[in-house]
């Protein structure tokens, strides 16, 4: 296999557990943004030379200010964007499609523009794959809004059909940015539940952005400031 | 204030109904009487020649004693079916022309300049070239007619493309791993839809119109077959006798014909994309 070729295998969930072992135990991380400078057109440099690692079934908080480019970070990181400088890698393999679910699914911060409105809620739900009544049950999503438009429900509900559509293409890495933003605090909490319990039964790795540190304290093993490792300060890992 | 914009905008809407069944009604009624008229009234009767305008022959008759309202509504059909046909394969070409555009910047660009080099063309010396190198007749006429009606809509079309390419939730279903061809056909379809329907009615006076045109210049349809252009052109012979009625009636018929499609075609959008309608 070519060092440059990252396929899809990568999903299977048993390759996983074996990469977090092996790795473990070489103490190395699994996902990594290394030196990633960034900036939009020939705007001021967003970051410079950031480095981030999230390990399969770990949970990092990413904290800043508004505006401070963490949205920019993690479409890079999901591939959306790509860097100036830097790169992305899951084992030390660049990230690569090939018609093939990306790796590292991102659930948007706003849901209404990252779902086709001429689609009802279960075109949505099914683009990212199957889904199971389960999952269905555990994001509190109801049976019914599978057959209404988009613009017939709210933020926070269109916010959880992100999600499951996203797990629905069983990824290896999930960030959340600002994905309970919208909702109550008991829906939140039983959100960051379900997620925090598919992280511990798909082992996989969770980068959760938002400036609720309280949220984030609550849902992540390490936290990470934004203004820090922005500007080459964060120890790479 | 609120109460007042919605009245109006739904008495708007009513009318563009009201249009559209009317358009509807009328070629219908064309279409029926035309299959109702039977062969008895198409053929030559040489003791009637030459009869002006009547209640018996409410277009009068030709030099064979042919009824003129006969001939004009087998014309009329005849023009349909061709608009029908190159309408619809012109919409289609337009299409896949689009989505290659779509696919890539190379892709792109070729469209663009295949566009750009059969609008700088006119239509008509376009379409007597095709419809005169694939034999002429019926077969030449439609496929000449499709060959040279899509580059306007394909232009819109692409334009259309262009912009929801860069929509979010097209670069995520990249990224669930969807294929282009399975965007195309579920994201970029069905976005296409409206466009496509007024597209394709708008075509349709188009292609009439051209047919027609080609046909009295003797590049289209054979002279046995009653369409417009036929008509129109053996008619000019007989003009100078004062047989106006020989030219005018089917002519006239012919623009009303056009001029409810283009009435058709207008509804159709301002129901289906009032924003772009109202530009
Ligand atoms: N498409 C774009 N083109 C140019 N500048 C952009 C673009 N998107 C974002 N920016 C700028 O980049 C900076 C970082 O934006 P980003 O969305 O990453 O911030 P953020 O940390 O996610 O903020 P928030 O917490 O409000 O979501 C902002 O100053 C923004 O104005
Ligand atoms: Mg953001």
């Amino acid at each position: 296999m070519s060092e440059f070729m990252f396929h899809s295998n990568l999903n299977n969930q048993n390759n996983l557990i074996k990469n977090k072992l092996q790795l473990k135990s070489r103490g190395e991380t699994v996902l990594q943004a290394r030196e990633i400078s960034y900036r939009y057109g020939t705007g001021s440099w967003i970051m410079e030379d950031v480095n981030l690692g999230v390990k399969p079934g770990e949970v990092v908080g990413l904290t800043g200010k508004s505006g401070a480019g963490k949205t920019t970070l993690a479409k890079i990181i999901a591939g959306y964007l790509k860097p100036n400088h830097g790169r992305v890698t899951i084992d030390g393999y660049l990230l690569q499609e090939k018609n093939a679910p990306h790796p590292v699914q991102l659930v948007w911060q706003h849901p209404e523009k990252v779902i086709n409105p001429r689609w009802r809620m279960e075109k949505t739900l099914l683009e990212g794959g199957t889904y199971t009544d389960e999952l269905l049950q555990d994001l509190e999503i109801k049976k019914d809004w599978l057959r209404r438009w988009p613009s017939e429900l709210s933020g926070g509900e269109l916010q959880r059909i992100c999600l499951a559509r996203a797990l629905g293409a069983s990824p290896g890495y999930l960030i959340a940015d600002e994905m309970t933003t919208m909702l109550d605090a008991i829906t939140q909490a039983q959100i960051w539940h379900t997620v925090l319990h598919m992280v511990e039964k798909k082992n996989i790795g969770v980068l959760a952005i938002s400036h609720d540190n309280a949220l984030l304290n609550r849902v992540s093993d390490r936290m990470v400031d934004f203004s820090m490792i922005r500007d080459k300060y964060e120890t790479k890992k | 204030m609120n109460n007042k914009v919605r009245k109006r905008k739904y008495s708007l809407r009513q009318r563009t109904i009201a249009k559209i069944v009317i358009a509807l009604v009328l070629l219908l009624i064309m279409v029926v009487s035309s299959l109702l008229i039977g062969p008895d009234r198409l053929g030559v009767n040489l003791d009637l020649r030459n009869q002006s305008p009547s209640l018996d022959f409410l277009f009068g008759t030709d030099w064979l004693g042919r009824d003129m309202l006969a001939r004009t509504l087998k014309g009329l059909v005849l023009s349909l079916g061709v608009g029908v046909l190159a309408a619809f394969a012109s919409t289609c070409i337009a299409l896949l022309l689009s989505l290659v555009a779509a696919w890539s910047s190379w892709t792109d660009r070729l469209v663009s300049w295949l566009i750009d080099l059969f609008l700088s063309v006119p239509h008509l010396v376009t379409l007597i070239l095709i419809s005169f190198t694939v034999g002429g007749g019926f077969k030449g006429v439609v496929i000449g007619l499709s060959l040279t009606h899509w580059p306007s809509l394909t232009r819109v079309l692409r334009a259309e493309l262009l912009q929801i390419k860069q929509a979010e939730y097209i670069q995520v279903s990249k990224r669930l791993g969807k294929t282009r061809g399975w965007i195309a056909r579920h994201h970029y379809l069905p976005h296409l839809m409206p466009q496509l329907l007024i597209g394709f009615t708008l075509l349709f006076p188009h292609a009439i119109l051209h047919e027609a045109a080609v046909t009295f210049l003797g590049f289209g349809l054979s002279a046995e077959q009653p369409a417009i252009g036929v008509i129109l052109s053996e008619s000019m012979n007989y003009l100078t006798t004062g047989m106006w009625w020989l030219a005018f009636f089917p002519g006239l018929s012919l623009v009303c014909m056009v001029a409810l499609f283009d009435l058709l075609g207008q509804s159709v959008r301002k129901m289906i994309d009032p924003y772009h309608a109202m530009k």
